[in-house]
């Protein structure tokens, strides 16, 4: 057993770090984000030139086959990235476009549909939400028929993360009773923008059209999906662990601050103990993230991971906000946006309930 | 000892509820049927209604407009508000300055402004917090200096909610500067029209602007609206966390979120293709929420029916805002769990989530402040170690 960075990992984790704090430091989110103080929404919630510049040092290639410009690195390296990026809340959609679709397409065989992809020219999203499904990606309504020579597609898919900007989506649909997965561009999909709860942006997505043979990914796509869903879930562990100990040393650091009753109030042993909760936390986080890096076709430990970050993450973030008082509570302060993000991502590829009743599915049945 | 309700008061729940459906303006009506959010100059719309049937002030005694209700009358008008979903008063007229005034005001300051926060027709704010002084209140710095017959206020007061709309606002000032904290503070109402101040609202978390920095500068205050006796200011400041503990229990709002929960429930299905409100295990969720929530509504009805109308509890209440700030939250939790992917939608046009989902996001990062304002839950635990079980 081997937990330690190599010096390839350790560099890339420096210059991402190097890079979030020069190139996108929280108010750069602050600022473009979907509601809040001053904010009109009407940008897109992130910059096309900051995502090439990923594009330009490797990071949306790292797990890409080499075929396609990518580097065919280890998903592990990005989850490194993301657990950066997350630090900084950095909007760009790595994981819409890069986790969720293009690693599916390419898995897929799909490569046509990755031109630009991996130079962050071209944006992908995912489409398999759908209302009636929850978090069972065989639970569809949607369906697709053979019509000619290809196929009609119908379906209604919602919180497409990023889908107000893909140019194209990976949608599920059911074909012949199984999941299947097409490519569809977004002039062939009527997308309906909307916000999200941590000031990004989503859309509601439905298609009702004639698809050409060869936009059909897999005829049976119903483990690529899974795959797909696990990978976003063990990312977004990473990215929820860059936002824990973020919002950890803000807390940390304003305890050492203000004071009240003429001291400090970090000297209250109450909330000494607190603050060590949120620690042991975010370190159990840790633990548990590499879990799921170090072993994601497993999928008992990515649940494991999962579960500590809506159990974990929940108590980080809200007794960060809890122990800066009213401040806290206010859209100017920083830590509100980090608290946002957690229940985004508490909410995607399965919540804590989906994932407790898969640890148990794996150990009792 | 009884807790079932009589032929009469049936029949007065009977009738607070035919009132309710004929008395609520239809545009409130449709709002309460999905929890919307009413904003303030809506809530003092239906203050309105309720004043004009007298019965907007369960709580107040007869003699300054209270429908002399008994306490099983009391808390079936509140119940049935609560279930109807109608607008939340805004408590700071209502519960802080009223019962405040007719506990240490003259005559002439009951007279002149218990009628009016009755009648609705002034709005109140509470200016207590500073930048410096939250939960060490008694450091407070607002200066009130005597000048003739004025006091002249200068500072400021901090996360002053819904100050923008409000024509008064009572305040926590030091009157003596040399005195020890709490000696030197007096309590004063001031009218927010007054020359130099001024309101600037703050956006929360929860996507409404609900509360504001309240600046002061050189404010001249008449020297008639200093409440309670110079320097005595914390006694009324202590009366009245008292009163607003006992608010915080909240109730209502989490009886209200309750029912939403388990609406959530029933139209939302889950992995096994049935509703949520069938699964064992959202079930066991939801219910433990309701034992929560039915323990807390005891607690409440022992407090209340255990404090003289008018008057604080004592520090007991803090139980009370303990565990209705958590229980509260925890409704909102399991609201937004419920939701899956729809929790994911915030201040989204019409019909992108049910329009009974719409505002459980904003609301379950606005009550994350429950646990915060009217003394933080952390200080609650402290009144209760020291207070109650004799420990420091
Ligand atoms: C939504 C909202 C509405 C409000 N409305 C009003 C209003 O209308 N009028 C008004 O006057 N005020 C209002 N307040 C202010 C509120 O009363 C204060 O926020 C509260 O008293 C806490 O003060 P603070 O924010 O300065 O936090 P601080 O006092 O700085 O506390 C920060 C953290 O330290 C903890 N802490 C402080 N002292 C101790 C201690 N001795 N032991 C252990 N822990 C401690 C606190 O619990 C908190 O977690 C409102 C606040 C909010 C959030």
């Amino acid at each position: 057993m081997n937990f330690e960075l190599d010096d390839d990992q350790r560099m890339l984790v420096d210059s991402v770090q190097t890079f979030v704090r020069k190139e996108s430091p929280v108010s750069r989110f602050r600022a473009l984000r979907s509601s809040g103080e001053g904010v009109t929404g009407e940008g897109d919630g992130f910059s096309r030139d900051l995502y090439r510049k990923m594009g330009e040092l490797g990071w949306l290639g790292l797990p890409l086959p080499e075929s396609v410009g990518g580097l065919g690195g280890s998903f592990v390296d990005l989850m490194l990235v993301l657990e950066q990026l997350g630090t900084t809340l950095v909007p760009e959609p790595i994981l819409s476009s890069i986790v969720l679709s293009a690693m599916t397409v390419a898995e897929c065989g799909g490569e046509r549909f990755l031109d630009g992809v991996a130079t962050g020219d071209r944006l992908l999203g995912l489409a398999y939400a759908e209302q009636n499904g929850r978090y069972d990606l065989s639970r569809l309504e949607a369906t697709a028929e053979k019509s000619g020579a290809g196929y009609r597609l119908r379906a209604n898919k919602r919180f497409v993360l990023d889908g107000h900007v893909a140019d194209a989506f990976v949608v599920s649909a059911k074909l012949d009773g199984k999941v299947a997965l097409f490519v569809v561009e977004a002039k062939d999909a009527k997308v309906q923008r909307l916000k999200t709860h941590d000031g990004r942006f989503a859309a509601h997505v439905s298609f009702d059209v004639e698809l050409a043979a060869d936009r059909l990914l897999a005829a049976d796509g119903l483990a690529a999906l899974s795959r797909a869903v696990e990978r976003g879930a063990a990312a977004v562990c990473a990215e929820g662990l860059g936002v824990m100990q973020t919002v950890l040393s803000m807390t940390r650091d304003y305890l050492s601050q203000r004071e009240q009753f003429g001291v400090k109030i970090g000297s209250f042993q109450a909330l000494q103990h607190r603050c060590v909760d949120m620690f042991v936390e975010t370190e159990l986080a840790r633990s548990t993230t590499l879990l799921a890096a170090l072993a994601l076709d497993d999928p008992k430990a990515v649940s494991v991971a999962k579960v500590q970050l809506a159990a974990g993450g929940r108590l980080v973030v809200q007794q960060a906000v809890q122990l800066h008082g009213g401040i806290g509570i206010t859209d100017e302060a920083d830590v509100g946006l980090y608290f946002k993000r957690m229940h985004v991502i508490q909410a995607l590829f399965g919540d804590e309930d989906f994932h407790l009743a898969r640890v148990a599915r794996l150990g009792l049945d | 000892m009884d807790l079932s309700f009589s032929p009469e008061e049936r029949a007065f729940r009977e009738e607070v509820r035919a009132w309710i459906k004929t008395a609520m303006p239809p545009h409130l009506a449709a709002k309460a049927a999905v929890d919307g959010h009413f904003e303030m100059p809506e809530v003092m719309e239906w203050h309105k209604v309720l004043a004009q049937k007298g019965w907007v002030a369960p709580h107040w005694p007869v003699e300054w407009g209270g429908p002399g209700l008994d306490v099983a009358r009391r808390f079936i008008l509140t119940e049935e508000l609560e279930l109807a979903g109608a607008p939340q008063l805004s408590p700071f007229g209502l519960t802080m300055a009223g019962p405040l005034l007719m506990q240490f005001g003259n005559e002439a300051q009951k007279q002149r402004y218990l009628p009016k926060i009755l009648s609705g027709e002034e709005v109140w704010c509470q200016g207590y917090s500073e930048p410096n002084a939250g939960s060490d209140l008694a450091s407070l710095r607002l200066a009130a200096r005597a000048d003739g017959d004025f006091f002249v206020l200068d500072g400021q007061k901090t996360w002053t909610t819904y100050a923008q709309y409000a024509g008064w606002i009572f305040v926590l000032a030091r009157t003596d500067p040399a005195a020890k904290k709490q000696s030197g503070i007096s309590f004063f109402v001031v009218d927010m029209t007054s020359p130099g101040i001024r309101v600037r609202p703050t956006l929360t978390i929860g996507g409404t602007h609900a509360f504001c920095d309240t600046f002061f500068e050189n404010v001249r205050v008449p020297k008639e609206n200093l409440v309670g006796p110079l320097n005595g200011g914390w006694t009324l400041a202590k009366a009245l966390l008292g009163h607003e503990r006992t608010l915080v229990a909240a109730v209502g709002h989490s009886t209200r979120t309750l029912l939403r929960c388990k609406r959530i429930a029933r139209e939302t299905i889950g992995d096994d293709g049935r509703p949520l409100s069938q699964d064992p295990v959202w079930r066991a969720k939801i219910a433990r929420m309701e034992c929560r929530l039915e323990a807390l509504r005891m607690q409440n009805y022992r407090a209340i029916a255990g404090a003289k109308q008018g008057h604080a509890p004592g520090p007991e209440s803090s139980i009370l805002k303990l565990r209705g700030s958590e229980v509260l939250q925890g409704m909102f939790e399991l609201a937004l769990d419920l939701m899956g992917h729809d929790g994911l939608s915030w201040m989204n046009e019409p019909g992108v989530v049910p329009a009974h989902e719409d505002w459980v996001a904003p609301t379950y990062d606005y009550v994350r402040a429950a646990t915060i304002y009217a003394g933080s839950n952390e200080i609650q635990k402290n009144i209760i170690a020291k207070l109650i079980l004799g420990l420091s």
